[in-house]
């Protein structure tokens, strides 16, 4: 976490990635819909008349690369666990002592600086409630500072995924 | 939560959604490595997975992208005040368009937070998502008491959920 912390290497080397019309495709399109059946990537590969161990290549460069996370379900939240997004009222000077602290828990999967006064801003997803408020409760002690609890009431986004737009190089 | 879907899951379907999480396997037949893994039917896995995402507790299947490391540096997570008795009919409209990735309700906290409806933006660069902006804003007209946009400057952690083996 200390590397990402230093502004100048921020996943600068990602800049200029490009991608074959094939993994542009890969990407794009199997954002929902993944095959649910016995040999998904086979019948992927039909679809473009594509040999299939390529296309099990090319996935696994991308995640490799990190161009995509993971292939698999995107749970609707709070159906196993209980997630909460929090933000923090943080003084610069302390903001990287502050977010590797909570960054240490393994329940926080997102953690953002952003451009607020309220300038740290963090997902928990925790295995049951109780476990969510003891964690929210233990930042709020150890740091002592403003904490804005916001929990999702209502997801208004289809979630289909995002659309990709290439550049034109 | 509101809409609680915990009692329609058994044992296996929580199992399934802790292997899966992380992501499938990336070989020829992943659902059977998962089953192999769970000691359990890979047909029997496939048909959990279907129902699932029947129910809506899997909202979609398939490739989540780093729209960070494809190029999409401009992060903004635009928050609105907008009068309660319309934010359903708002965020619907809103949560509708291409480039909005996740919209939602979540409560004010005044007076330091005046905002309860949340819609996050990427852009290429900031002018895209400033653009962006504007077209929300213009979608929300008079509804749109204030808003404001909080940029992403440092990602300082990134991970997939992980629920199940925390503990």
């Amino acid at each position: 976490m200390t590397k990402a912390l230093d502004k100048n290497i921020e996943y600068s080397d990602f800049n200029n990635q490009s991608y074959s019309s094939l993994e542009q495709v890969l990407m794009n399109d199997f954002q929902h819909d993944f095959p649910l059946t016995s040999q998904p990537f086979h019948d992927i590969a039909e679809r473009y008349s594509v040999d299939v161990a390529k296309i099990i290549a090319i996935y696994e460069k991308l995640i490799s690369e990190g161009a995509i996370s993971r292939i698999g379900p995107v749970i609707k939240p709070n159906v196993i666990g209980a997630s909460l997004l929090a933000a923090l009222l943080v003084p610069e000077e302390k903001l990287h002592e502050v977010a590797e602290m909570i960054n240490a828990y393994p329940e926080v999967n997102h953690n953002y600086e952003r451009e607020h006064k309220f300038n740290l801003w963090f997902v928990i997803t925790a295995a049951d409630e109780k476990r969510l408020q003891i964690i929210l409760n233990e930042i709020k002690e150890k740091t002592g500072y403003q904490l804005l609890r916001l929990p999702l009431e209502e997801a208004f986004h289809i979630d289909l995924g995002f659309k990709l737009k290439w550049n034109q190089h | 939560m509101r809409n609680s879907d915990k009692t329609t899951l058994d044992q296996i379907d929580r199992k399934i959604i802790e292997a899966t999480q992380a992501g499938f396997p990336i070989t020829a037949k992943p659902y059977h490595s998962i089953a192999q893994l769970l000691e359990l039917e890979p047909d029997l896995v496939i048909e959990r997975i279907g129902k699932l995402l029947e129910q809506g507790i899997i909202r979609r299947i398939g490739v989540v992208p780093n729209h960070y490391r494809l190029g999409y540096r401009s992060n903004g997570m635009t928050v609105w005040d907008v009068p309660d008795e319309k934010i359903n009919e708002l965020g619907k409209k809103v949560g509708g368009l291409d480039f909005v990735s996740h919209c939602y309700h979540r409560p004010r906290h005044l007076p330091d937070w005046p905002y309860n409806l949340f819609a996050m933006v990427h852009g290429r660069d900031q002018q895209t998502t400033d653009n962006y902006v504007s077209e929300i804003a213009d979608i929300l007209g008079d509804a749109n008491r204030q808003h404001t946009v909080l940029y992403s400057t440092r990602i300082l952690k990134k991970t997939g959920m992980r629920i199940g083996n925390t503990q």
